[in-house]
């Protein structure tokens, strides 16, 4: 039998993927935020779960505010990104901290 | 029975597109990767009865964040495997982090399970509604309840638009394109110069 036990671990090994994620790929800052979504991801499918066990719907509701963030944290840092490697040619982030306006 | 199958199957399916997306050479594989994973995480929503999210899921992230990805990915020109260098070297401490994570979550959820603080229950206010389906109940609760929230939201989107569009535009002075209003605002005047040149002296333009 299914429960919500199953929907959280099966989250929370999501949620430690994207952080690992984020430490395996220290470089590449395309996979970082990839694992950004991971994590995003995870959060959403625990919202998803306890929404259902709770029978209450402000779960699914604050799953869509995340989706939102989301895809907005998304477009900023992808432009960002692009930005980044029209001035230095690589996107390697090992030098991030002298990116300055 | 049939659901704890499919709940097996989507769950298996989404840690092992995870763990691609993080592991795989060529950041291309890895965004799709990312989609396999969107897929069955919606899958593992439509499970629960959240229809809703789960579609949104699908068009939001597939049709838009991840084609997003693929995008940038392939329009810019890079290394990839210079990039990969210190995955090794980062490997133990990533996962001994992931581990420490991982393990504090599941201490977690075994305390939960022993029986959980009590943090008072829902008012029933957002139960969805029994004859409804799921949309029906979301729209009901977001258009009234939510509703400056939802705006709140709207407005995040407009902003991260903005700064996306205002990060990314440049002016090229060096590519030649038609400005209307220059156009529209010449005159007779202005654009004829009459003079009367020396014989064999030629007119300096």
């Amino acid at each position: 039998m299914i429960g919500i036990e199953h929907y959280v671990v099966v989250s929370s090994i999501l949620f430690v993927l994207g952080v690992l994620g984020i430490f395996l790929n220290r470089k590449n800052v395309i996979v970082i935020l990839m694992a950004i979504e991971l994590i995003l991801l995870a959060v959403n499918i625990n919202f998803v779960a306890f929404s259902a066990f709770l029978s209450d719907l402000t779960g699914q509701i604050f799953a869509m505010f995340v989706l939102t963030v989301a895809a907005g944290e998304a477009a900023i840092g992808l432009a960002i990104l692009v930005i980044y490697f029209r001035g230095r040619g690589t996107i390697a982030v090992d030098d991030i901290h002298r990116m300055k306006g | 029975m049939i659901q704890t199958i499919t709940f097996y199957l989507f769950a298996a399916l989404v840690i092992a597109s995870a763990c691609f997306v993080i592991l795989a050479r060529n950041p291309v594989h890895s965004v799709l990767w990312l989609i396999l994973a969107f897929f069955n995480a919606a899958a593992l929503m439509v499970l629960v009865g959240a229809e809703f999210i789960a579609m949104l899921l699908v068009i939001v992230y597939v049709g838009a964040v991840a084609v997003l990805f693929l995008f940038v990915v392939m329009m810019l020109d890079i290394d990839f495997s210079e990039l990969r260098a210190g995955f090794v070297k980062n490997a133990p401490l990533g996962v001994a982090i992931a581990i420490v994570l991982f393990v504090e979550l599941f201490v977690g959820l075994v305390a939960y399970n022993a029986g959980g603080l009590e943090l008072g229950t829902p008012d029933g206010m957002n139960a969805p509604v029994l004859d409804r389906s799921n949309i029906a109940s979301i729209g009901a609760l977001l258009y009234s309840r939510y509703l400056f929230l939802f705006e709140a939201a709207g407005v995040i989107l407009l902003v991260a638009m903005v700064g996306a569009i205002v990060l990314t535009l440049r002016h090229r002075p060096e590519v030649r394109g038609q400005d209307i209003s220059k156009q529209v605002k010449r005159r007779p005047e202005e654009a004829i110069v009459k003079t009367r040149p020396e014989v064999g002296a030629g007119v300096k333009l």
